[in-house]
């Protein structure tokens, strides 16, 4: 982790490789790509992602030289390339369908690009083998298309558009047609052949999870305008709109009317006591208006220690049509048993001790309330929300709060948190790492709360219907304007 | 069971539309000419016994195959005829292939329309379109006529009865048999290959050559030999549109047959054919196979 944070954008002084001016792309009537500026920079993974239709796929096709510019410019490494046809462009591209040719041999596919350009046998031939060791193909070299699997067809997609060291390659949502399993080993092993070859890579996408992996860069599109173009934490933490915050994973979406918030703690902070704690939150909390909200994260942590219970469903189940002809289940077979309340408050004790002997994350299980921001007004007859990162000028502006599941808590007692709201659980999705929770508030508004499944629990103790209160920080959600 | 079932319909099929025509054919072959109904000996006539049998048998020679060495009629015009059909495939190739990759590249909801057009000419009979070829190539027919008023020429163009004429006949008659295959290869053939060859640095034709060619090879192929293998047997295109000077052996058998009434010479002459024939089609079904197996 020593090594130097990547970020040449933020450089002014660096040519970008990539400068789109300007660009404007019609088709007929439509118009993909509207007056349309961009800047990528060398060695970046820079990824275009957006719903289909919204002009990623001719960004990269103009990008290509399959696609011509209706208006504007395209430089890459200082020349202007709007005119270059694409078997002149110093840049490869890797194909949706992967295009291998199919009456090639993957050593023929790949050394095709090699031959276009140089007579020179023994070069092909290393390069070649190079691509083939790169991407782990040797043992195919001599085979067809059609005689391997989806997974090496991809790899030597990837061969073939690398052959050439292209200053530029181009990826087509290379990894659509992969299983999700094979899918994430590859963009792994993308990233670690985008560092190992030093090319730059854009990578069109649909998938938000694809490009957070890979990409250094987000451009979010949608109907060919640029929406926000950041850092994945930056588009994921601090979203530039509802669009991106909506479009980027699981998000909670509560507008309202901003009003501004007494500057001096609202919430009585009558415990000066662990003095050094709430500063170390105060220290965070910067950072965190401008980026990543990271402290509240942290403060969630004791709500994280969840007791054990068995599975809701299946005691149902057991309950309802089981228990009739195999009699009540004998509790002491072998299961995990549920904590009694002594195990749970020692184990709590010893996980609160614990956290506190760590140094960063001691957060106090009741921080401070920042003070300041604004408070949001959703609802008639409802507290308002706290935002303490909301601007106050947005004084009476109608705002959207975005917050995304898994800063929200869930708790069956009513938590002591800056922002408690009550609600029923209506839905439960288990997915194993985590559960989501579908949570109605009394107003009809649906929020997601989300819990990580530290524990290999053997139930959960909140279940369907059950009167649950969700609970947020004043820094956790992200006010948007919209 | 029910695979030997199904085995066994098409067996039956080459055996009663294949095989025992041509074991009739090539016994008549066998036979000599005679002045008689049908007009040729020996008869098969079971009411002798065994012995008509054997006397049948003991009658049949190979002296027509014999004789068809001795005129070099026939040779000639074997060779004539495969050249004919040789010019003819490769011409049907240089007009079709270009149809059937405008086909294939045309925008999706065309293409059936497309495919209609070139099956139409299948809906009006053979004889009547070869008939209105004489119309459209004689010295007062319409090229003529147009090439005349548009002063392109001062007399008129001898393409009726020459085997110019016989060409264009076979390469309209046909053309369907090429394009089809070939569009079918195109038409499956991935576009971004295209590109993908472009965007490695190869040319428009480039690409074309080493893609596009390449990849319908198997559509090619397809086409030239269901133009060819036909195109050899041609008789009525020669007959109708060619001269005197076109020699071919489709219209040598009819002679023979119908002119000549020497079943057992033009009999010899369409089992020699059909065994040249063997040969391509031997090698297009080979190329079918192939085909499949790459596919599979």
């Amino acid at each position: 982790m020593a090594q130097t944070v990547f970020a040449p954008w933020e450089d002014p002084d660096r040519k970008p490789l990539i400068e789109f001016r300007n660009v404007t792309k019609r088709f007929g009537e439509f118009t993909a790509i509207d007056n349309l500026s961009l800047n990528i920079y060398e060695r970046e993974f820079f990824a275009l992602l957006g719903p289909s239709g919204c002009g990623k796929t001719t960004m990269m096709r103009m990008l290509a030289g399959f696609e011509s510019v209706t208006e504007g410019h395209i430089w890459l490494g200082g020349q202007d390339i709007i005119n270059v046809p694409p078997n002149k462009r110093p840049v490869n591209m890797m194909f949706q369908s992967y295009a291998l040719f199919p009456h090639l041999s993957i050593w023929d596919n790949i050394a095709f690009g090699l031959r276009r350009e140089s007579k020179d046998k023994a070069m092909i031939e290393e390069r070649v083998e190079e691509m083939l060791r790169l991407t782990r193909l040797t043992k195919f070299a001599k085979r067809k298309p059609h005689q391997i699997s989806g997974g090496q067809r991809q790899r030597v997609a990837l061969a073939r558009s690398l052959a050439k060291a292209p200053k530029l390659l181009l990826l087509d949502e290379p990894l659509g047609a992969l299983d999700k399993k094979l899918r994430e080993e590859t963009q792994f092993e993308l990233m670690d052949i985008q560092e190992k070859t030093g090319t730059t890579f854009v990578i069109v996408t649909h998938d938000q999870e694809e490009a957070m992996t890979v990409a250094s860069r987000i451009a979010v599109m949608d109907e060919g305008r640029l929406v926000q173009v950041d850092t994945p934490d930056v588009i994921y933490e601090a979203p530039n709109s509802v669009y991106v915050a909506d479009f980027i994973g699981d998000v909670n979406l509560i507008p309202g009317t901003a009003r501004p918030r007494p500057a001096e703690p609202v919430t009585p902070v009558a415990d000066p006591a662990p003095a050094p704690q709430p500063a170390s939150v105060e220290d965070a909390a910067p950072a965190a208006e401008e980026t990543a909200p990271e402290a509240p994260v942290q403060a969630q942590a004791p709500t994280d220690a969840r007791q054990p219970a068995p599975n809701a469903r299946g005691e149902w189940l057991y309950k309802k049509v089981f228990a009739r002809f195999m009699g009540q289940r004998d509790l002491n077979t072998p299961q995990l048993p549920p904590p009694s309340p002594e195990e749970l408050a020692a184990a709590r004790k010893a996980e609160a001790k614990a956290a506190a002997a760590k140094p960063a994350p001691a957060a106090a299980p009741e921080p401070a309330i920042k003070p300041g921001g604004i408070l949001i007004d959703w609802a008639e007859g409802q507290p308002p929300i706290i935002a303490a990162n909301g601007d106050p000028a947005l004084d009476g502006k109608p705002v959207t709060l975005s917050i995304r599941p898994e800063k929200v808590t869930i708790d069956l007692e009513k938590p002591d948190r800056p922002n408690v709201l009550p609600g029923k659980v209506i839905d439960i999705a288990y997915l194993g790492n985590i559960s989501t929770y579908h949570v109605e508030l009394a107003t009809g508004q649906m929020v997601k709360a989300q819990m990580v499944n530290a524990r290999r629990i053997s139930n959960r103790h909140i279940t369907w219907e059950d009167e649950v209160w969700i609970g947020f920080t004043e820094t956790a959600g992200v006010i948007l304007e919209e | 069971m029910r695979r030997a079932a199904l085995i066994l319909i098409p067996y039956l099929w080459l055996l009663v539309f294949f095989l025992v025509p041509f074991v009739i054919v090539l016994k008549i072959s066998l036979s000599d000419v005679a002045l008689a109904r049908p007009p040729y000996t020996p008869q098969f006539d079971l009411s002798l016994g065994w012995e008509g049998i054997r006397s049948f048998f003991s009658e049949l020679d190979f002296e027509n195959f014999v004789f068809l060495t001795t005129d070099d009629l026939y040779w000639k015009a074997y060779v004539s005829s495969l050249k004919i059909a040789l010019v003819s495939t490769l011409l049907t190739l240089l007009a079709g292939y270009p149809i059937a990759y405008g086909m294939a590249r045309a925008p999706n909801e065309w293409r059936p329309t497309l495919l209609m057009l070139v099956i139409l000419p299948f809906w009006t009979s053979f004889l009547i379109r070869v008939y209105s070829w004489m119309g459209i190539l004689s010295n007062e027919g319409t090229l003529n006529t147009v090439l005349l008023w548009l002063g392109v020429i001062d007399t008129p163009l001898q393409i009726m009865n020459t085997n110019s004429a016989v060409y264009i006949g076979i390469v309209y008659t046909y053309l369907p048999f090429m394009v089809l295959p070939i569009y079918s290869a195109l038409e499956k053939m991935d576009e971004s290959l295209i590109e993908a060859a472009e965007d490695l640095g190869c040319s428009k034709l480039a690409a074309f050559w080493l893609v596009t060619w390449p990849l319908s090879r198997n559509g090619i192929i397809a086409g030239c030999f269901l133009v060819f293998i036909p195109a050899i047997g041609e008789f009525v295109i020669p007959s109708l549109l060619g001269g005197s000077g076109t020699l071919m052996i489709g219209k040598v058998l009819f002679e023979e047959f119908f002119s000549n009434r020497d079943w057992p010479v033009a009999s010899a002459v369409a089992v020699i054919l059909l065994l040249i024939l063997i040969i391509p089609i031997i090698l297009f079904q080979r190329n079918e196979q192939k085909a499949r197996e790459a596919e599979g």
